[in-house]
């Protein structure tokens, strides 16, 4: 395999299989949230995108509506969207069944190690030996984080319920730093979606505050001309 | 079918639909500034949003318990650049330990 090849298949096992041990977390959260482990794997291996899976659980967890709960998912899925745009002139999916295997991957991940690459080639095999190694590992984990968490005692379960919020942190944490595009406003519109969550609760059905949240985003106010993230 | 069910098959049907659309639907129509603009920052929201009720909520009431303790130090593993897991280690002993000391 030449160089540039080996490089790109380390960096992309290396990061499938990090980011899929996560899936430990997120099944472990799935059992404290009341799901058995099967629903935990569905949302693994259909959904596959982690904040929204964490979403999801979150607010059924929190004796949230399943519409709510679903809301939440599907307004934090909306990013994938967009990555999936920035993705077709690099990995150029041809055909109806590459591209419906190909939009299963399309994840934070995965976007990060195509758009990363110095070429098209690279970024075509960063995206695919990423994403199906990080597919499998999240699988394969929260099956092992969902059957031990039920497996927990008291103490134990204290220590999972820490967790869980600490997960969503480390989700956000990211957001808030100098790799990104404007942290300042991203931190003033994460300060004011948790305000506006814990000032709604106790008004509203459980989920109903985190989806209100998104009115935030008015902190970030209007686009810059010229600018597209 | 439950209610759970229900949600967790139309969430990821959603979720997978949401991936195909990038895919399949003309650049122009996602590239409006002010969509870039709410994509980029709505996560930011959700997510700080989901940090305080998972940390701080309990049904309709506010509740400090060991969580808030577990957010502290998750916070501060963070800031010294802790991978992951370790955050996520240190967070539940950080619960644990509140749990075993106030019972």
């Amino acid at each position: 395999m030449p160089p540039d090849r080996a490089e790109t298949v380390r960096d992309a096992v290396g990061l499938g299989l990090a980011v899929g041990l996560y899936g430990v977390a997120f099944g472990a959260a799935a059992d404290a949230a009341g799901l058995d482990v099967w629903q935990a794997l569905v949302l693994s291996a259909v959904m596959f995108t982690g904040a929204s899976q964490f979403a999801i659980i979150g607010v059924l967890g929190a004796g949230g509506s399943a519409a709510a709960a679903v809301g939440s998912a599907l307004l934090l899925g909306v990013r994938n969207t967009v990555y999936g745009v920035r993705l077709v002139p690099l990995l150029r999916p041809r055909g109806a069944v590459t591209r419906a295997g190909t939009a299963h991957l399309v994840i934070d991940e995965t976007t990060a190690l195509a758009l990363a690459a110095p070429d098209r080639r690279l970024a075509r095999l960063g995206f695919l030996v990423g994403g199906v190694v990080l597919y499998l590992t999240w699988n394969a984990t929260t099956v092992v984080g969902a059957l031990g968490a039920a497996a927990l005692g008291g103490t134990a379960r204290a220590a999972l319920d820490a967790v869980v919020p600490a997960a969503f942190l480390a989700l956000l944490w990211p957001r808030l730093g100098k790799g990104n595009a404007q942290p300042a406003v991203q931190r003033r519109v994460a300060i004011g979606g948790a305000v506006v969550a814990l000032a709604l609760t106790p008004f509203v059905p459980a989920g109903v505050q985190v989806i209100a949240a998104v009115v935030a985003v008015v902190l970030a106010g209007r686009p810059r001309r010229g600018v597209t993230a | 079918m439950s209610a759970t069910w229900i949600a967790v098959l139309a969430a990821s049907l959603g979720c997978y639909l949401l991936k195909l659309a990038g895919l399949s639907v003309p650049a122009t129509w996602v590239e409006q500034p002010w969509v870039a603009r709410v994509v980029d920052f709505v996560p930011a929201a959700l997510l700080a949003a989901l940090v305080a009720v998972q940390g701080l909520t309990s049904g309709n009431e506010i509740v400090v318990d060991g969580r808030l303790a577990g957010l502290a130090v998750a916070a501060l593993a963070l800031a010294l650049r802790a991978p992951f897991i370790v955050v996520l280690v240190l967070a539940g002993a950080a619960g644990a330990l509140v749990h075993a000391l106030t019972g």
